[in-house]
């Protein structure tokens, strides 16, 4: 079971988290025109990536906020967590 | 029955506790503190079992988790239990215990004439021997493998013991409490470090319990005692027995098994029988170990044929001789400790060494003790059926290669003694590494991945000072990290006696014109031949080999068997033993009950229960519950000895005529708040929102990214930045994830703020013609009228003092209102409702008959938002904006999603007007058509239509838009029913819905 660092409450266990998807896909902004394929990379395609990967998590039975986590997909290692509004660097 | 092979005195059990136990229906006696197989051998009984594959009779291998033979299954308190290894169950009053995979008894088994049919049983005779003819597959083989397949018999009955879990954090966690596990736990623990120790078995101490040493002027055993008392005084110390730490996951997780009860003859009240520890350690210290492993002869599988440091621990643990005529086969000092506890205990042993000429100072105690020692001799072959009765020795060549001339000598029991292999299993685990020791012929851990070290013999360290040395150390030096404290612990003075390296030889060869069966994984019957089989075969990877051989598997997991499976590998293909690899060692070390590993979420408890404020008041008036999600609803009222669907057909017809009442508390709430809450509601709805008035309420749909309709469900605004969203019952925790995430993520301007109120709320929906004059009564200060509150209005009432919230809004399509209170005075508020609605004949309803009220209204539900649907095929494309953006508006314009023939809702009528039509049922053309019969759509939902008094059905149609007066079948295979049906449209009553609005 991993040991995720909530940015808002500290170290915590995966059980309180759930699982979020790939942190780098951007939604497109409403209203804004969008090619077929634009839309379908954005709904579907998703690269599975060996190695550190930028993930959401959602801290379900904590404070509920959304984080960022950078995990290595083959080693499991977490090397950095940020919140909702910090910007992946 | 007498012990008389008990020694007249030693051990460490307790002689003045007689117990008494039953082994296969007879009766016998040991002491406290024996294991069933220490008691066993005591009395005399070797024959415990009968082997997986060719039936062959089955001994006693170990003393401890290794052991692949001694398998039985395990009665106890009126329950029984499967796959106990007789090594580990330690002995109880009363205990009862037989012998598996035999029949019908051990010591005459018909399955034993597979050991006559071994030649139809090769290698991977699973995927060979069965193949042909097909159809004997399901009669003859299956049945056949199944039976003789497996171990024990797993019990059907419910298990009433308990099992719980517990979450524990440390600095420092140590598995096992022999001397490395004991040195760096007690200097851990002097740092002031937060430590757990660990200890598999009920005695600490490991192999300080069985060696000739002296640590500090102390026996082995008596330092071991005096460190476990320390560390049991000290607050920041956890010490456990009969705890295995048998998974080492990600992060540093551990998790231990700890056996509270299995040693009692019944579990204490109040006490679980097991607990399940998952343990975050900052540091892990690994101090697991060794096993001893064996040397590769014939019939080696015999009874009596035994690991030689087992038969010392029987000795010097529990006073027990494993035979009276011992033969010792080593290639290591280890044999001659072994030998000289026999010789101690009055009993002659013969030590065949496969060394030349080696020399140590245990040998040279062994040979002033006037021990037989033959150098350079080998056992070809164990000979007797049921028990040991002599030997196949022979002279082995200086290149290993030549046997002599064979001699038969007379023996009760053979001690083999290989060397040590490491248990390196939680290192592994834990994604370290191992790399090859050639010195000690073994897989030790190499890099570490996670913060483990591992110590001792794990770590291929075998003398006694060197491992205190480092165990002190590594003990320190981690806790000292941690808690900046050194208290450093002076080091004892050690006396053991020095041993010299072994013989790297691991397997005798055959003599000419013998075909010895030699075992390399005795739990499953692999022998040498096996191997080479399947390296003939083409398996090359260590992996196939296993599976395809079953090297290795089942409950011991080849703590045996791997390594000697390796190097008769790597010597068949000509490799070096790392080159071949060891297979991947996977938790649990050892088995582990289910019921361990569930713990307390077992039936009622695997989820929460939860209650509406008003549940007391259904139980009172004999509602029958169903589950909603996590909820309790009343799923029909049952007044007298109606049944489900007259109950439900009563209620329903209630709800048309008069005024029935439903608890709705269960709906999912939000309460959403700030300037932007229109905004946020906009864009994740499909129709518009900003202009809905204060004190209105609305009924949208929520989209997911992908087009597919999420949720659905209405929304009040309640004053300018307030609003009160509701959702299914089932989606409200996935919605409320939902809204959040768009709103830390996707649009982080927006200024609102979103909670679930669902527990906060009760709420109780008041349908029919005459729910109006319900109100009326509820509320005589507020203007109820149609004028007043219209159809989708919103207001607060005053109801006998409680403040209440009232939605004009209706599931039912009757005419109907929604009355939420805050929870506490939900009980109060449902009273005061039956109580007003009595002269009106208002009657509650259940979660049935608002099915069938919805099904017939056409007002979709879960089983039609069931995850596969766009709005367009629940005919919610009405509900589309066109003119703004919306969550998964973008997908809708998809080529399926717009294609013209397009799935749509239908209502579904029996021509017969009588045949009801089951749930999940196929809609076809053609009921005679050839299979597969084209499906072109499916029953979502039935129910019977109270209004025209016959079954109707909804039903997701292909092209359902043009299927209006069309006759189809409904099939369903699973009910045998063939269905002739008429489409109609969905909204079978009231299509105008005036009746909502009046």
């Amino acid at each position: 079971m991993l040991h995720i660092k909530c940015p808002h409450c500290g170290m915590r266990s995966q059980n309180e988290f759930s699982y979020g998807g790939d942190a780098t896909v951007k939604r497109p902004e409403l209203g804004k025109e969008i090619s077929d394929q634009d839309w379908d990379n954005f709904v579907y395609n998703r690269k599975s990536l060996r190695g550190k990967h930028w993930e959401l998590w959602q801290h379900l039975s904590g404070c509920r906020q959304w984080i960022k986590v950078q995990r290595d997909t083959a080693t499991h290692e977490i090397f950095k967590t940020l919140k909702a509004n910090e910007e992946i660097s | 029955m007498t012990q008389s092979f008990r020694l007249e005195s030693g051990g460490l059990i307790n002689r003045d506790k007689k117990i008494s136990f039953k082994f296969n229906g007879k009766n016998y006696y040991g002491y406290e503190g024996d294991t069933l197989a220490s008691a066993l051998i005591a009395n005399g009984v070797h024959l415990i079992g009968r082997s997986f594959k060719y039936h062959r009779p089955r001994g006693f291998f170990g003393a401890g988790v290794d052991e692949p033979y001694a398998i039985v299954q395990l009665y106890r308190n009126g329950e029984t239990e499967p796959n106990i290894k007789a090594t580990e169950q330690e002995l109880f009053e009363g205990l009862e215990a037989k012998s598996v995979n035999c029949w019908p008894s051990v010591n005459f088994d018909v399955g034993a004439i597979n050991n006559f049919l071994k030649i139809f049983l090769p290698a991977g005779f699973y995927y060979k021997t069965f193949m042909w003819p097909k159809s004997f597959w399901y009669k003859i083989y299956e049945p056949f493998i199944r039976r003789a397949a497996g171990l024990g018999t797993a019990s059907i009955k419910h298990d009433k013991e308990r099992y719980e879990h517990k979450y524990e954090y440390c600095d420092v966690l140590i598995t096992g409490s022999g001397p490395s596990g004991l040195a760096s736990a007690y200097s851990a623990a002097k740092n002031g470090a937060k430590v757990i120790l660990a200890e598999d078995k009920s005695r600490f101490g490991g192999t300080l319990l069985t060696s000739e040493v002296n640590i500090g002027n102390q026996s082995g055993k008596e330092w071991a005692d005096s460190i476990i008392s320390e560390l049991k005084e000290m607050p920041n110390v956890t010490v456990k027995n009969r705890s295995q730490v048998f998974g080492y996951y990600d992060h540093n997780m551990l998790v231990m098994s700890e056996r509270i009860s299995d040693h009692l003859p019944k579990t204490k009240k109040y006490h679980p029988k097991q607990r399940l520890w998952y343990i975050r350690a900052k540091e892990v210290l690994i101090s697991s170990g060794s096993i001893e492993r064996p040397i590769v002869f014939g019939n080696n599988d015999t009874p009596g044929v035994m690991l030689s440091s087992a038969a010392k621990e029987y000795m010097k643990v529990y006073g027990v001789l494993v035979g009276k005529k011992p033969l010792i086969f080593t290639n290591n000092d280890s044999g001659y400790e072994t030998a000289i506890e026999f010789k101690k205990n009055g009993v002659d042993p013969i030590i065949l060494d496969t060394r030349k000429e080696p020399q140590s100072e245990i040998i040279e105690e062994a040979k002033n003790m006037n021990i037989n020692i033959k150098n350079s001799y080998v056992v070809v072959a164990a000979q007797g059926y049921k028990k040991v009765k002599s030997a196949d020795i022979a002279k082995i060549s200086d290149d290993k290669e030549e046997l002599g001339s064979v001699e038969n000598i007379k023996c009760d029991c053979i001690c083999v003694s290989g060397f040590w292999t490491p248990t390196i299993h939680l290192a592994s685990q834990s994604g370290n590494k191992t790399k090859f020791n050639e010195e000690i012929d073994a897989f030790v851990p190499d890099i570490s991945k996670q913060n483990e070290k591992t110590l001792g013999a794990a770590n291929g360290i075998y003398t006694l000072e060197e491992t205190l040395k480092d165990s002190f150390e590594k003990g320190n030096l981690l806790s000292k990290k941690i808690t900046n404290n050194e208290n450093k612990v002076s080091f004892p003075n050690v006396v053991e006696k020095k041993s010299t390296v072994h013989d790297k030889f691991w397997c005798v060869p055959l003599p000419k014109g013998k075909n010895y069966k030699r075992f390399l994984d005795f739990q499953n019957d692999v022998a040498v031949s096996d191997i080479e089989i399947a390296l003939k075969e083409g398996y090359r990877s260590i992996e196939h080999v296993k599976r395809y051989t079953t090297l290795g598997m089942a409950t011991d997991q080849g703590k045996t068997s791997n390594l000697n499976g390796l190097q008769l590998v790597s010597k068949i293909e000509n490799k070096v033993v790392p080159a071949v690899g060891h297979t991947t060692f996977r938790p649990p070390y050892s088995p582990v009950s289910i019921g361990a590993i569930v713990g307390r979420e077992v039936g009622k408890h695997s989820k929460p229960t939860r209650k509406s404020p008003m549940h007391s008041w259904h139980e009172k008036n004999n509602a029958v519950f169903v589950d909603a999600g996590v909820w309790l609803r009343p799923r029909y009222y049952k007044c007298g000895d109606e049944n489900l669907f007259e109950a439900s057909k009563r209620e329903a017809k209630n709800v048309r005529t008069n005024v029935g009442v439903c608890d709705v508390t269960t709906l999912g709430k939000i309460d959403i708040k700030g300037p932007d809450a229109a905004e946020l509601l906009n864009r994740v709805y499909t129709n518009a929102w900003l202009k809905l008035p204060v004190g209105k309420a609305r009924y949208g749909v929520m989209l997911r990214e992908d087009g597919i309709v999420m949720d659905d469900g209405t929304t009040t605004r309640i004053s300018e930045n307030h609003y009160h969203m509701t959702t299914t019952t089932a989606q409200a925790a996935n919605v409320l994830s939902h809204l959040e995430y768009y709103l830390q993520l996707v649009w982080p301007e927006l200024n609102v703020n979103v909670v679930s109120t669902t527990e906060q709320w009760a709420g109780a929906a008041i349908a029919g013609p005459k729910s109006r004059e319900v109100l009326k009564k509820l509320f005589p200060k507020s203007d109820v009228t149609n004028e007043g509150l219209p159809f989708m209005g919103y207001m607060e009432g005053d109801l006998f003092g409680v403040k209440a919230k009232i939605f004009r809004i209706s599931f039912s399509g009757e005419l109907a209102y929604e009355v939420n209170v805050e929870s506490d005075y939900g009980y109060f508020m449902w009273e005061k409702i039956i109580e007003a609605g009595e002269e009106f004949g208002i009657q509650p309803y259940g979660t049935e008959a608002l099915s069938n009220l919805r099904i017939e209204m056409g007002h979709v539900a879960g089983s039609e938002l069931d995850g596969r649907t766009i709005p367009y095929d629940n005919s919610l494309e009405g509900l589309l904006s066109k003119k703004k953006d919306f969550i998964g508006k973008r997908s809708l314009s998809r080529k399926a999603f717009a294609a013209e023939d397009r799935q749509k809702i239908v209502g579904v009528v029996p021509l017969d007007k009588k045949t009801s039509i089951p749930e999940g049922s196929h809609l076809v053309k053609d009921s005679n058509a050839p299979l597969p019969n084209p499906k072109l759509g499916y029953i979502s939902a039935s129910c019977w239509s109270v209004e025209y008094d016959n079954p109707f059905s909804l039903a997701i149609l292909k092209d359902g838009k043009n299927m209006i007066g069309e006759k189809l079948f409904v099939m369903s295979p699973l009910k045998n029913k063939v269905i002739p049906v008429e489409i109609v449209s969905s909204h079978y009553v009231d299509p105008k819905g005036e009746r909502v609005r009046s």
